[in-house]
């Protein structure tokens, strides 16, 4: 029963990790309708940008503002090179265009500062901490903390602010917050920016676990099944989401593995998902959309 | 007064309904057919048939595929790698198992096959819309080539997964030979655009087109949205595992279950939006594209002088490029090169007036 707990609480905060990357994605969602492929990308890009300027000796608090500058400036030119002139096409296009995206930041990302692996040491240590009985790694617990500020974070931004109050009224209607004299494009530029922000506090974390590599831009296609399970408009959600699909696919990777061979971690959350998705077509947390004609 | 259509009356209904109506788009295609099945095989040399001439072909049969389920029917996809991989292991298994099974034939089963799965992953698309989609088309990337590679049987025990092309002859005659591989691929397409072809000018295209633009009204016209739709994702299945099969049989000769991973998928997806999306000629124009744009760039940073780029840098830089050639279509030309080329066609219908 313990061998249980540990695994469940692994899996647990292992889908903290993924839900920090569905962050990025769901605002970006909530604020323009637009599914945005290339938030994998914009890890690997930030976290990219971060390790190789502190290894040329910048310190650890420079390199971070100054990769964060950059994802602004690459925020700002995707609301002015990409989304401004595809408004009003339709999701699917905006869709495309940003898988397009996600090959121009990791060819841009690549070629700047090239394709090894670099290590990335964030001074917490990864002794792993004994909870009454059950080994929990003090990296993840972080991690989760980590979570659990930027959520908080995010919701008074929507809930408290000026600018969340008019995000919230463009996520409900475009049109009619265009109406009332809300900046679309600026709108845009303020989500893009703090998706870019989000991406670079899962680019740190992740890149602290695996390596800053490639694959990291990877991690985008684990964020999917997350989002699915927990509604595309939603961070409540996106946290669930991951909750749920980090303990089940390390349960099904320990009990179910052996029965029918390992390696199921790669399909087992889209099967999860998409069995979800047959009972609540909407996710958990997502809006039902009405249709007429 | 090139394209010059005046006084070509239909004088029946069959005459009204037929593929090609006009004259000249008949006999472009005839001396097309002539040239690429009996000049080409004599001009053309062995690189051309093994690196361009047959990619190409398999990939814009890859991007029809793609194109009846995505541009015509509006379901969007990100698994058509897989059932590539599953039309080409299934039409070597059936191969393997039936001996004495004509090539034609496994290829045609193969293609079958990868119709059923498609189906059984399409299932969910009458329930989930959209972007959610996305997520079926996902598992069945990832499952399909967990499967291949986990359980052995599928490659005949291969210690490291890979098939290899079945002996290619048709009643008798080979066609293991760079010209016969082109000639092969080459009849296998042509029957296959002439089916796709027809298909999206049948009712049942027209349906397609009418769930893709809105499927809710589609339901209240009376289309019938389960088979509708059901149907999309089996044709472009049957059309993604006979490309399959032709890729690893004619084109690379052998394959193992990584060659057709999510990178195989978005080039088939790049090669419709590039190509047009609800568009036949658009497919050849795409995969015309995707197979000759790594070649032109690769030979235009060698004629420019020695270490301006990075052979290192060429495939990031060809990434990049390509990410921003995606988005420069969408922007300026959201309906592809098909849309240059009926741009042509409209001015030559005027030509020598402008107006």
């Amino acid at each position: 029963m313990e061998f249980f707990f540990e695994v469940l609480i692994g899996g647990l905060l292992a889908g903290v990790m993924y839900s920090l990357v569905a962050i990025g994605f769901v605002l970006i969602y909530k604020a323009s309708g637009v599914f945005n492929f290339a938030q994998g990308a914009m890890v690997l890009f930030a976290a990219l940008t971060f390790v190789s300027l502190h290894e040329r000796g910048m310190p650890f608090w420079l390199a971070f503002a100054v990769t964060l500058a950059a994802m602004v400036a690459i925020a700002l030119l995707v609301e002015r090179l990409v989304l401004r002139p595809l408004v009003n096409r339709s999701p699917i296009t905006l869709f495309m265009a940003t898988l397009g995206l996600s090959y121009m930041i990791e060819g841009a990302a690549q070629a700047l500062w090239g394709a090894q692996v670099h290590g990335l040491e964030l001074g917490i240590s990864d002794e792993p901490l004994a909870l009454g009985g059950v080994l929990l790694s003090q990296f993840d617990l972080f991690a989760a903390g980590t979570a659990a500020v930027l959520v908080t974070a995010l919701s008074l931004l929507f809930s408290k602010t000026r600018i969340g109050l008019s995000l919230r009224a463009v996520a409900d209607d475009p049109l009619a917050a265009l109406a009332v004299g809300i900046r679309l494009q600026r709108i845009w530029a303020v989500v893009w920016a703090v998706a870019g922000f989000v991406g670079l506090v899962a680019g740190l974390l992740w890149g602290a676990r695996l390596g800053v590599q490639f694959s990291l831009s990877l991690v985008v296609l684990k964020a999917l099944p997350v989002l699915i399970i927990g509604g595309f408009s939603s961070i409540g959600g996106a946290i669930v989401g991951g909750l749920i699909i980090g303990a089940s696919e390390k349960l099904a990777e320990i009990y179910l593995g052996p029965v029918i061979g390992g390696g199921l971690e790669n399909w087992f959350p889209y099967v999860l998902a998409l069995l979800f998705l047959l009972v609540r077509p909407a996710g958990l947390f997502g809006e039902r959309a009405i249709e007429r004609v | 007064m090139l394209y010059n259509e005046a006084g070509q009356f239909s004088i029946s209904y069959a005459g009204e309904r037929r593929l090609f109506r006009l004259r000249q788009d008949r006999c472009a295609l005839a001396l097309l057919l002539a040239f690429a099945f009996v000049v080409v095989p004599f001009v053309g040399n062995d690189y051309w048939f093994s690196a361009i001439l047959i990619p190409f072909l398999v990939l814009s049969l890859a991007g029809l595929g793609l194109n009846l389920l995505t541009g015509y029917a509006g379901q969007l996809s990100l698994g058509s790698a897989a059932f590539m991989a599953v039309g080409a292991f299934a039409a070597y298994n059936f191969g393997l198992r039936l001996p004495g099974l004509p090539l034609l034939a496994s290829l045609f089963l193969g293609g079958v096959t990868a119709a059923l799965v498609a189906v059984v992953f399409g299932l969910p698309s009458l329930r989930i819309k959209g972007f959610y989609l996305i997520v079926s088309t996902l598992a069945a990337q990832f499952f399909v080539s967990w499967a291949l590679t986990k359980f052995g049987w599928f490659s005949n025990d291969n210690a490291s997964g890979v098939i290899s092309a079945p002996p290619l002859t048709i009643f008798g005659a080979d066609f293991s030979s760079p010209v016969g591989r082109y000639l092969l691929t080459l009849g296998v397409v042509a029957a296959l655009f002439w089916l796709g072809k027809n298909l999206v000018r049948s009712e049942l295209g027209r349906n397609w087109m009418a769930v893709r633009d809105m499927d809710t009204a589609a339901a209240v016209i009376g289309i019938p949205l389960l088979k509708t739709k059901l149907l999309a994702f089996a044709l472009s299945g049957f059309f993604l595992g006979i490309a399959g099969s032709l890729w690893a049989f004619t084109y690379l000769g052998t394959v193992e279950p990584h060659g057709f991973d999510l990178n195989r998928s978005f080039q088939v997806l790049f090669i419709i939006i590039l190509g047009g999306l609800g568009s036949i000629l658009g497919n050849f124009l795409g995969a015309a594209f995707m197979v000759l744009f790594p070649l032109l760039l690769s030979n235009l940073a060698g004629a420019l002088p020695v270490g301006l780029i990075d052979p290192g840098q060429l495939e990031n830089l060809q990434k990049f490029i390509f990410g921003a050639l995606i988005i420069a279509f969408l922007i300026k030309e959201p309906e592809g090169l098909a849309r240059l080329w009926q741009r042509c066609r409209e001015r030559a219908r005027l030509w020598p007036l402008r107006y």
